[in-house]
């Protein structure tokens, strides 16, 4: 059951996009077709899991034990970077359907800061390990959820006669506002 | 003479032309997530103004050492050693601000506009001009921050840094502090801003007309319409 609010918790009501503001620039950089949304969506998701199994072990097994809680932001972010670098090439050489539809997100997702804020997330709220993993699972589908419902109103917001000076990101903005006051609605569940 | 123009250009289009928020739209998730008040917006931007300047620094300083397979890498390594700098000194001098920033302390070294500005410009001038340009690009960030900061806690909580400026009768939109507020506002002042870039262009591109035709050069306007 707490495993079950914490993924509730991380997916809608403090849904990484709308409640606290990580991954933006992918929100707003690859959110114009549904396709690419919900493969953006779905590589982020995949590397989030293997964020929180990462940095729980770095953190809880060598950070902590050896008084170096210091290092924790290059650290993280390094590993990070080392490890999309390395899921990458697994993939490419493993599968190469999912190679092809994950590949080109996988490189732009080591600079995603909602990939370092879960893992900072994790670090600050002392998860067990497995409350972790579903923690990053529960983020990652709260980022495909946002991303794709904002695909969807912006396929349709193609065809709307919008101002020009509003054109491309500030209406984009403005479409997320709402759909955020659309998120609160849930904010009394948990 | 010349070069003096070019430096303070160097300094001045951060702040106005290349507003690394309101124009490049980068660094947009911590502009969104903690202007909910002014003091927490000037925070946010000094603290990045911070590590952009001494990363620029150090890495114009030291770009011809740095190998360019691995130079991202170290650009990253070195902004996380300025912010965990940043962020140690401020969870001992300001805990309450620490507290209200939250993880956005850390997150300062995924911010798009750092590791861009050492990308395109510190990684290729000389310290020098690296300087200027950082703190031109942090004056920007900071300023936008303030005032995104600045609209919401006015509209949102009647005050601005702490003092109330809204008589009582004003019925505070608690819209704006919540992270609806930040999403629309920010819309509005996108939208704003081009409004007035637009209008600003379209004011040069009469005058240079007008100035066409008072000296009797009409193909050059023919050019300009073309462009």
């Amino acid at each position: 059951m707490e495993l079950f609010i914490i993924f509730i918790s991380a997916a809608i009501v403090n849904n990484f996009v709308l409640a606290y503001f990580l991954g933006i620039c992918p929100f707003v950089g690859v959110s114009n077709k549904l396709s690419s949304a919900t493969s953006m969506g779905m590589a982020t998701t995949f590397v989030m899991v293997i964020t929180a199994i990462v940095s729980w072990l770095l953190y809880n097994l060598v950070l902590i034990p050896y008084n170096l809680a210091f290092l924790q932001i290059p650290s993280f972010i390094l590993v990070i970077a080392s490890l999309v670098q390395f899921v990458e090439m697994v993939i490419k050489k493993v599968s190469q359907p999912l190679y092809r539809a994950l590949g080109i997100f996988l490189p732009l997702i080591t600079t995603n800061c909602a990939i370092l804020g879960l893992a900072l997330f994790g670090s600050m709220r002392e998860y067990s390990f497995l409350e972790n993993v579903i923690f990053g699972l529960g983020a990652g589908a709260g980022f495909t959820l946002a991303l794709v419902i904002m695909a969807g109103i912006r396929e349709e917001l193609d065809l709307a006669d919008v101002p020009k000076p509003f054109q491309g990101a500030p209406i984009t903005l403005i479409v997320a506002g709402i759909l955020a006051l659309a998120f609160m609605g849930f904010a009394g569940m948990i | 003479m010349k070069k003096q123009v070019t430096l303070s250009k160097e300094f001045l289009k951060g702040v106005w032309d290349n507003n690394p928020v309101l124009k490049q739209l980068l660094g947009l998730c911590p502009t969104l997530a903690v202007t909910v008040s002014a003091i927490n917006g000037l925070a946010m931007g000094l603290a990045a103004t911070f590590v952009l300047v001494m990363a620029s620094l150090l890495i114009s300083t030291i770009r011809k050492i740095i190998p360019p397979q691995v130079r991202i890498a170290s650009f990253i390594v070195i902004i996380a050693t300025f912010v965990t700098i940043v962020d140690l000194v401020m969870k001992a001098k300001f805990p309450d601000l620490s507290k209200a920033l939250g993880p956005f302390i850390p997150l300062i070294v995924v911010n798009c506009v750092i590791l861009g500005r050492q990308e395109a410009f510190a990684s290729k001038n000389n310290p020098g001009r690296a300087f200027l340009d950082a703190i031109g690009m942090g004056a920007g960030f900071t300023i936008a921050l303030l005032v995104l900061g600045g609209i919401r806690e006015i509209i949102g909580s009647r005050t601005f840094f702490g003092l109330q400026i809204m008589p009582d009768q004003f019925e505070p939109w608690l819209i704006m502090i919540l992270p609806a507020g930040a999403f629309l506002t920010l819309g509005l002042l996108l939208g704003a801003v081009n409004v007035y870039a637009d209008r600003k262009k379209r004011l040069e591109h009469e005058s240079l007309v007008a100035h066409y035709k008072r000296v009797g050069r009409e193909e050059l306007i023919e050019e300009l319409e073309v462009k």
